[in-house]
């Protein structure tokens, strides 16, 4: 009885906040657009009873996603989201991997502050974050500043507001999630393994790539897929430190939502990019359960 | 060995520098005396002054905090009652379904989550405001609060319970008297996790956000939209400020816990 | 062997136990866990489950905390059906093989929690959390946390919470598990003093069946869901009903080989067939064939007893050699005897066992003429062979060579190879020191045991 209750309300809970939102916007994905409130037809009308139900599936359609294919923005913008959350997670790989494994190789006594150091950014607000990097990217920033002072250049760059300054920020915000699994699969790893690889003729350099680095893939998928899956659908970023050329979904969703006024196309927006989220998703669920299974 | 070692510190050097550095700069820029944010013109805390002034930061602030406490505070109920359910709730019907809904939310795009929300609250006719900023938050931090509980749960052994059941406690005060005490601490993190993703959230609150119940980072992203501002990197230090000295005092005061702890039980173990 | 003073109420027909196992049967999905089992368990008794883990003790114990519910049979406890009553509903009280102590709460609490539950005034209370850390003597440590007591004396704070309600019934899962032999020893002897003094029935669950064997005034041997044997601790040891039981408990050297009826005629030496004698003498051994075959063998003492005193009271005894028996050509030594062999006198009937080609078959007095024909074990305790360089008289004897020597202190055990490559392991007390043993690696030696001293058990 008790645990019925406990199990019922998240339940209901969840289908309600979480589900039934979802089945919304489908639906409305699936209607058109009217110059009416809310701005969309076909209405739901059950007072009509069964032939209300009967017009409102009939009046659905998959317009919205044809729309989505004529007009090549949107296929763009998907693209480039991808392209961009892609090789912002390979350089996050690369920044966070050196980071992830000094870490583990330091002193045991440091260990728990460094990995404090790495935790703090996440409690920090991520708007503020990506804010910070405006002062010092911006054409009169800190950084153009400093190349200027140093007469490395003569003009100040121009990195805010275009992709470059994306994918830093990208890098930035989601480099604790790169180094936690990494740092995690390095530090359960065996030292003396790295001696046996040696003592057994190896390189210090071809130990590290045929012992390390194996051993650390767990960490190391679990990290990609831990930057890419959140990046793909990334708003605050791009609208911060891109530019007005940079296409990323969450932003054309946004836009699409709250300048155009289209909630059917921007519905069918959602509903693609949760699609195409499902992919890297899945696959990371079935990596997860697989590491599982080897950790038994 | 060596060789390795130098290598270690510089990529941890330069990797902490990564992280830190900017926020180290926008922490002295905040009290810059300047108007242009990009001259130093000497120090002052001129822009905390102006800030506390501004009554349309004040009114946002003290949104937030409403807003993160009552998300998170119903997050922290529903999510720890999920992460029994998840971890001792045995088989039921839809199980899957429901294992689907904890997780989702961990992984879908902010921007649908809101626009999804959003579409709902027009369909069923549902004022705007805080109450469904609250009930929004408190949809996707009960996720995060539930994984948070339910590693707990796992490791949790579970003879405890049964020892309690087993002295005469009903179900209930087993989870009350035992079970309850022994997690805590990780039902209060899960209660801060959910405290602080409220308070940092944007797109969310954005799309669920109606008149009057502007948040914090509402009102943040449409100050920087146009630029940096003086007054923004005040606000922004005071926020790193409190969030620093939280996460630093918390790991003290658990770090001595646990130091404290381990002496206690050594001097158990030889007073035998 | 029962008389009115010893505790036995297995034994008494009108007894009423306390816990009675009806036909249980505990599936978990398809995995049946206990199959269809009945136990009965009487007030006052130290009962002990023992088996490998995965037997179904664990099952069994949480079956009478109400922890897992049968799928089929009953469970009484004082004659009531407790199949279906909740944990917290019981008079039955469980301490945990991870005592399960409350971290957050001191000692103290913990003892009082069952005792808080029951809402009783809060003398009474305090009056029996003093008494049960009188019991076991933890009253310094009352408000310590578990966290700042040794191993030792969590075992204790979990054994104090328990018996606090006075339960009809303590469950105890593997409660010495966790701590070190020594300790484990001590703490043996103060779980039965405790026993005895609260009068509780105990139901133990153990893997070590030394542990068994020392606490528990009978043992159940659990083997796949099924109970194999219950009896004393003396019973399972000595006659063992099963080759799993013989195996499971202590060391055994199994022989496996066919029987053969031997002949239940009048023994070869008929003057030898004295009256029977009243067991504990040593030397008086029954010409018969004895259903138990439990008779003891004369050690040391009893022969310079017998040798000294008795002979002249009860003749001498049969089992002294003085000729040579009947030449048999199957019972002709295989090989060449070293020195002049003496076969001492046989008590007729039981079995033999002939088990290798090249050797005399083996002599059980104490086997089922009916096994005849059948494949059967003779199992074998190492501490009932003797090993001699010389070729002692002995009803039954096997020639090998000295393999390895286990010196545990108090005793040794030789690890004996026979021609055909089976080990025989021998167990003799250092009644000497080390230095002054004759016996050494690589020696060929003789092991002789008496025609009673193995237990002749089916297939």
């Amino acid at each position: 009885m008790r645990r019925a209750v406990l199990i019922v309300i998240p339940y209901l809970w969840l289908l309600a906040l979480f589900l039934i939102p979802f089945v919304i916007v489908l639906k409305i994905s699936l209607s058109d657009v009217a110059l009416a409130r809310p701005p969309y037809m076909p209405q739901l009308d059950l007072s009509e009873g069964w032939a209300g139900i009967r017009d409102f599936f009939a009046a659905l359609d998959f317009e919205n996603f044809v729309f989505l294919t004529t007009d090549d923005l949107y296929f763009k913008a998907y693209l480039s989201s991808l392209r961009i959350a892609v090789t912002a997670t390979l350089i996050t790989l690369v920044v966070g991997y050196p980071i992830a494994y000094g870490m583990a190789r330091a002193a045991p006594e440091w260990r728990p502050t460094l990995l404090m150091l790495v935790i703090l950014p996440f409690w920090t607000s991520f708007l503020i974050r990506v804010y910070s990097w405006m002062g010092i990217l911006s054409n009169e920033g800190v950084l153009n500043q400093f190349l200027i002072g140093l007469g490395v250049i003569g003009e100040p760059l121009q990195i805010l507001n275009t992709n470059t300054a994306v994918y830093i920020g990208i890098v930035y915000t989601y480099l604790p999630f790169m180094i936690l699994p990494i740092y995690a699969a390095l530090e359960k790893m065996d030292e003396s393994l790295l001696e046996a690889a040696e003592d057994l003729g190896a390189s210090r350099l071809s130990a590290f790539w045929l012992v390390t680095v194996p051993l650390s893939r767990s960490g190391i998928v679990a990290g990609c897929f831990l930057v890419l899956i959140p990046s793909i659908g990334e708003f605050v970023i791009p609208s911060l430190l891109g530019g007005s050329d940079t296409l990323m979904i969450g932003k054309v969703l946004w836009e699409e939502f709250f300048s155009n006024r289209d909630w059917p196309v921007a519905s069918a927006v959602a509903v693609i990019l949760l699609l195409i989220l499902i992919i890297p998703i899945v696959l990371f669920q079935r990596s997860e359960d697989k590491a599982r299974e080897a950790g038994k | 060995m060596t060789r390795f070692s130098w290598f270690n510190v510089t990529s941890l050097t330069l990797g902490f520098a990564f992280l830190y550095l900017p926020m180290v700069i926008l922490v002295i820029y905040s009290f810059n005396a300047s108007q242009l944010v990009t001259v130093w013109a000497g120090f002052s805390t001129r822009w905390y002054g102006e800030l506390f002034r501004n009554e349309e930061f004040l009114d946002a602030a003290w949104v937030t905090v409403q807003v993160a406490f009552y998300s998170s505070t119903i997050a922290t109920v529903l999510g720890t009652m999920a992460a029994h359910v998840m971890v001792r709730g045995g088989r039921f019907r839809g199980r899957t379904l429901f294992s689907g809904m904890i997780y989702a939310p961990l992984v879908m795009p902010e921007v649908i989550t809101g626009l999804s929300l959003l579409l709902l609250f027009i369909g069923i006719g549902m004022d705007r405001g805080v109450v469904t900023v609250v009930l929004a938050h408190t949809t996707f931090s009960m996720c995060y609060v539930s994984v948070v509980v339910s590693s707990r749960l796992v490791a949790f052994d579970r003879s405890l319970e049964e020892a309690a059941l087993d002295l005469g406690a009903s179900p209930f005060d087993a989870f009350r008297l035992v079970t309850l005490p022994i997690i805590a601490p990780a039902v209060i993190s899960g209660w801060l996790l959910a405290f602080t993703l409220s308070l940092d959230d944007l797109v969310i609150a954005s799309f669920t956000t109606g008149p009057g119940a502007t948040t914090l980072p509402i009102k943040i992203f449409s100050a920087v939209r146009l630029g940096v501002s003086p007054e923004i990197n005040a606000l922004s230090t005071l926020l790193i400020g409190i969030v620093t000295v939280g996460v630093v005092t918390t790991s003290l005061v658990t770090k001595r816990a646990a130091v404290q702890r381990a002496r206690e039980e050594q001097a158990a173990q030889r007073a035998t | 062997m029962v008389n009115e003073k010893s505790f036995a109420p297995w034994d008494d027909p009108d007894a009423r136990p306390l816990i009675r196992f009806e036909r249980v049967t505990k599936r978990f999905g398809d995995f049946t866990a206990i199959d269809d089992l009945t136990l009965d368990i009487y007030e006052r008794e130290f009962f002990a489950l023992l088996g490998p883990s995965g037997c179904g003790k664990t099952t069994m114990m949480r079956m009478l905390a109400g922890f897992e519910e049968p799928s089929e049979g009953q469970i009484l406890l004082s004659g009531r059906d407790i199949a279906h009553v909740p944990p917290n509903k019981r008079a039955v009280n469980m301490m945990f093989q991870s005592y399960a102590l409350f971290p957050h709460l001191s000692v103290w609490d913990n003892i009082a929690f069952g005792l808080r539950r029951e809402g009783k005034p809060k003398e009474q209370i305090e009056a029996r959390v003093q008494e049960m850390l009188r019991l076991t003597r933890l009253e310094k440590f009352a408000r310590r946390k578990p966290h700042q007591i040794s191993g030792g004396q969590r075992q204790r704070v979990a054994l104090a919470r328990s018996l606090a309600k006075a339960p009809k019934l303590l469950l105890l899962d593997e409660p010495l598990g966790a701590l070190d032999r020594k300790l484990r020893e001590e703490t043996q002897f103060e779980l039965m003093d405790i026993q005895e003094k609260t009068g509780t029935t105990f139901v133990i669950v153990t893997h070590d069946q030394e542990e068994a064997m020392t606490v528990a005034s009978r043992v159940a041997v659990m083997d796949e869901g099924r109970i194999v044997q219950v009896a004393t601790p003396d019973v399972i040891y000595e006659a063992p009903t099963s080759v799993y039981v013989a195996d499971f408990i202590g060391d055994v050297n199994l022989i496996r080989g066919t029987a053969r009826a031997r002949d239940a005629g009048p023994a070869p030496e008929p003057d030898a067939a004295a009256p029977e004698a009243v067991d504990p003498v040593p030397g008086a051994a029954a010409p018969l064939p004895q259903p138990e075959g439990r008779r003891p063998q004369p050690n040391a003492m009893g022969k310079w007893l017998h040798d000294r005193v008795l002979y002249r009271i009860l003749g001498r005894r049969p089992d002294e050699p003085r000729q040579l028996p009947p030449p048999e050509p199957a019972r002709a030594p295989a090989q060449p005897a070293p020195a002049p062999a003496a076969t001492p006198e046989i008590p007729p009937g039981g079995i033999e066992i002939r088990w290798s080609e090249d050797t005399p078959p083996l002599i059980a007095a104490n086997g089922d003429p009916a096994l005849d024909g059948k494949p059967v074990v003779l199992a074998l305790r190492p501490e009932k062979l003797g090993i001699a360089r010389e070729r002692p008289a002995a009803a039954n004897l096997l020639q090998g060579k000295v393999i390895d020597i286990g010196y545990l202190g108090n005793i040794s055990t030789y690890h004996v190879e026979l021609p055909d490559g089976t080990m025989v392991k021998a167990q003799i007390t250092n009644t000497r020191r080390v230095s002054r043993r004759d016996i050494t690696w690589e020696d060929e030696v003789w092991l002789s045991f008496s025609p009673t001293a193995g237990v002749v058990l089916e297939e």
